[in-house]
């Protein structure tokens, strides 16, 4: 099977909507297919990974670990987008510290997760073969 | 009167309408989305008067959930679900913009 470069680009907070659950869901689908599959978070989709989501208070289900797992089904670009967090009063320390395992690298541990511009951003995009926004 | 606002200012102008259109007398509750409203950020300006007369409240549970209650701006005032309900008993059935 041929492989294709998929971005899933999640543009919404979680627990509101459905939005980021779902687009997780076909993440990981992709995934299965063993597709190169990268994610973009812009606008208030940055918040689907800030660190330290507790959703007792609201009896949903906590997904923000599923993230953590993505390094293990080979996901492990992450873009997010610098000036959503600018805008939201958020940096890199408050989000999730999301890490893979190299497999050409002895299994070092790496990070995913990689702030860009948003002209970076669409340089990216430009390079994929399909982008999904949720 | 009591409004509830649930989405985020970043994606709908539902408090930005609320803001425009309540009397004197009025709180606002933000809900789901809409505590991101009640953190630091670009959108912060919107409640930031009402909010310095005390009429501003969000949601904990809400806040909770999205990993930003360290970052709530200057006197909001944040409240559980029994605050909630203190908050219908004191100014009757809310206006829900969503």
């Amino acid at each position: 099977m041929s492989t294709k470069k998929f971005m899933y680009l999640n543009r919404k907070a979680p627990y509101g909507t459905v939005y980021a659950l779902e687009s997780l869901e076909v993440v990981l689908i992709a995934a299965a297919f063993e597709q190169d599959v990268s994610l973009a978070f812009i606008d208030d989709g940055v918040y689907q990974i800030v660190d330290g989501q507790k959703t007792d208070g609201i009896g949903m289900k906590n997904f923000s670990s599923t993230y953590r797992a993505l390094g293990d089904y080979d996901i492990n670009k992450l873009y997010v987008s610098k000036e959503s967090l600018d805008e939201r009063g958020l940096s890199e320390d408050d989000l999730m510290p999301l890490v893979y395992e190299d497999e050409d690298d002895d299994w070092a541990e790496k990070p995913s997760v990689f702030v860009v511009s948003n002209a970076e951003l669409s340089k990216i995009m430009s390079d994929q073969d399909v982008c999904l926004s949720f | 009167m009591l409004h509830t606002v649930n989405k985020s200012s970043f994606e709908r102008n539902s408090l930005q309408s609320c803001v425009n259109i309540i009397d004197d007398s009025s709180v606002i509750l933000l809900i789901e989305d809409g505590v991101i409203s009640a953190t630091n950020n670009t959108q912060s300006s919107i409640v930031s008067d009402l909010a310095s007369q005390g009429r501003v409240y969000a949601l904990q549970g809400d806040l909770e959930a999205r990993g930003i209650s360290s970052k709530v701006a200057d006197n909001i005032k944040v409240v559980d679900y029994a605050g909630f309900v203190d908050l219908v008993v004191e100014h009757g059935t809310p206006v829900s913009w969503v």
